[in-house]
């Protein structure tokens, strides 16, 4: 335990922290790229093809796991946020403005992907289907908060002010995300209906695991590189920074 | 002798009182209460003008037009809901005052919601009527829009607090509160339609029923650590 | 493998341009979420090593 909250208490300051995600994002991006890359090659030519929609339910590999991501992400950043108001630690602030470009951009491929896989399913770009118009909102959730941030001037004020925005849309986004559930299966037209609720099988399966943990690292990486950039920036001065940037 | 420690007013009386305020200030001025339900009364005759006028495709729409522009109206008036207190340092001394933060901006919404929000829910029928609603929705139309706007202002409210010092802030403060206020435009058209249709509606104003509560305990925390942050801004 | 030729894992059976497409647009954008933070990053250690050739020219005076 104690261990435990040593660590914590370290993760907040900054100088460790930057030693330590350095570390971290050079084991990070090989293990990555190797998971995507395998989740990949299995998803696209080892698994077998869906008996009803063929083979382009291929993207469900990168679908699924952008999506599973993205939602998670505004979570990570709704937890920093928290933290940032009630313990008011900087490092807080740092990590919510950096998790909400990469949440954007993993909703922005959920539904460009979804839109692709809707072409030969539905035989349209958009249907306004009840998981694409939930990642439509979330998308807008994640640009409210980038546009929140760029529009203050004082940015500890504008981290302050995303956080209770986060919070207000983390309250709000189950309650989202079940009303379109009801206003799809109000409107539903039946021949719409294609994804019945049936067991997936294990070789369609695994490589989809493989790609929800590759994505979830990318997200993780993603955010730390973000958070690097950060930090260097706003330490540029600190004797710490420069002493370790003589050494390498 | 009231001490200087100690709040003079109750927290009910102090509520009170910011509500007569900012009561007084949106009555003083009628162009502000007037310009929404001129607002919907000028996008409902887009509608027709768009869509043609034939009564049964309008009827067929009717719930959703009224719903979504009832929603931009609650968007317009929700911008400048803090700016003139902000603007006046009004709301530097609210902050000050030994009554929560949130208690003061709560009487300030409820005075908004009742010159905005309620006040287009009353004057809603007419609109419908004009659509070709059928009158068995209206009373729905009515109750849905009353406990809607409800939730529109506070979630304004919140939007307006954390917008309020950021100059030219309407078009993020409609990034800000459209995705949020999703729910209650389904909750809202579906509870009419289901009524238009001869269905029990209950189920729908039920949701928005316990929606509002749920806003009403919650958003005048968020309005009021977003008013402080935007006075330290 | 499934597919018995890469002619046929190209064509999918009809749907390979969609399948294709979508892995190319999400390569895409994971080359972007990597490739932006680090020219950032790098962009602001360049202003670093400058700034303290320039202290350092400073001192030197």
């Amino acid at each position: 335990m104690r261990g435990m909250w040593a660590f914590i208490h370290k993760l907040g300051s900054p100088p460790w922290f930057f030693g330590f995600s350095g570390t971290l994002v050079r084991w990070l991006l090989p293990v990555t790229v190797l998971l995507l890359a395998v989740g990949a090659y299995w998803g696209l030519l080892v698994a077998p093809p869906d008996f009803r929609q063929g083979n382009s339910y291929r993207i469900i590999y990168i679908h699924v796991p952008a999506a599973v991501v993205a939602l998670a992400g505004y979570y990570v950043m709704a937890i920093a946020g928290a933290i940032s108001l009630i313990w008011r630690i900087k490092m807080a602030d740092v990590a919510m403005r950096a998790a909400a470009p990469v949440g954007a951009v993993l909703t922005a491929v959920a539904l460009v992907t979804g839109a692709i896989w809707g072409k030969p399913t539905w035989g349209a770009w958009w249907v306004w289907d009840a998981r694409i118009t939930s990642m439509l909102i979330l998308l807008f959730l994640y640009l409210g908060v980038v546009a929140l941030f760029e529009a203050y001037e004082n940015k500890t004020a504008a981290a302050k002010a995303c956080a209770v925005l986060t919070l207000v849309g983390t309250v709000n986004i189950p309650i989202i995300y079940k009303s379109v559930d009801w206003w799809y299966s109000l409107h539903q037209p039946a021949s719409l209906k294609f994804t019945g609720e049936s067991a997936i099988d294990a070789s369609m399966l695994y490589p989809l695991l493989v790609m929800i943990g590759a994505f979830y690292l990318l997200f993780a990486m993603s955010m730390l590189l973000n958070m690097r950039a950060e930090l260097l920036w706003q330490h540029r001065n600190a004797h710490w920074l420069r002493q370790r940037l003589d050494v390498s | 002798m009231p001490s200087v420690d100690r709040p003079s007013l109750s927290l009910l009386a102090a509520f009170g009182r910011q509500f007569r305020r900012h009561g007084q200030a949106l009555m003083a001025s009628l162009t502000d209460v007037a310009n929404p339900l001129l607002f919907f009364f000028m996008v409902v005759t887009l509608f027709p003008l768009g869509l043609g006028p034939d009564p049964l495709q309008l009827a067929s729409m009717a719930p959703g037009i009224l719903w979504v522009v009832a929603l931009l109206a609650s968007l317009m008036v929700s911008a400048r809901m803090f700016a003139s207190d902000f603007e006046d340092g009004s709301l530097e001394q609210m902050a000050l005052a030994s009554h929560p933060l949130s208690v003061l901006a709560l009487g300030e919404v409820a005075a908004h919601w009742l010159a905005t929000g309620c006040l287009l829910a009353v004057v809603s029928p007419v609109f419908a009527m004009m659509l070709g609603l059928p009158s068995q929705g209206l009373g729905v139309l009515v109750l849905s829009l009353l406990l809607g706007t409800l939730c529109l202002t506070l979630i304004g409210a919140v939007g307006s607090a954390l917008t309020v010092s950021i100059r030219r802030g309407g078009l993020l403060l409609s990034l800000l509160i459209i995705p949020l206020n999703v729910p209650v435009l389904i909750f809202g058209t579906a509870a009419v339609t289901e009524a238009v249709m001869g269905r029990d509606p209950s189920t729908w104003l039920t949701l928005m029923g316990a929606l509002a509560a749920g806003m009403l305990a919650l958003a005048p925390l968020a309005v009021g650590a977003a008013l402080r942050i935007s006075l330290d801004s | 493998m499934y597919f018995e030729s890469l002619a046929a894992a190209w064509h999918m059976d009809g749907h390979g341009s969609y399948v294709w497409m979508a892995y190319a647009l999400t390569t895409m954008a994971v080359v972007l979420m990597v490739w932006l933070p680090l020219a950032r990053f790098r962009r602001h250690l360049r202003w670093v090593s400058a700034d303290q050739l320039r202290q350092a020219g400073d001192s030197q005076l």
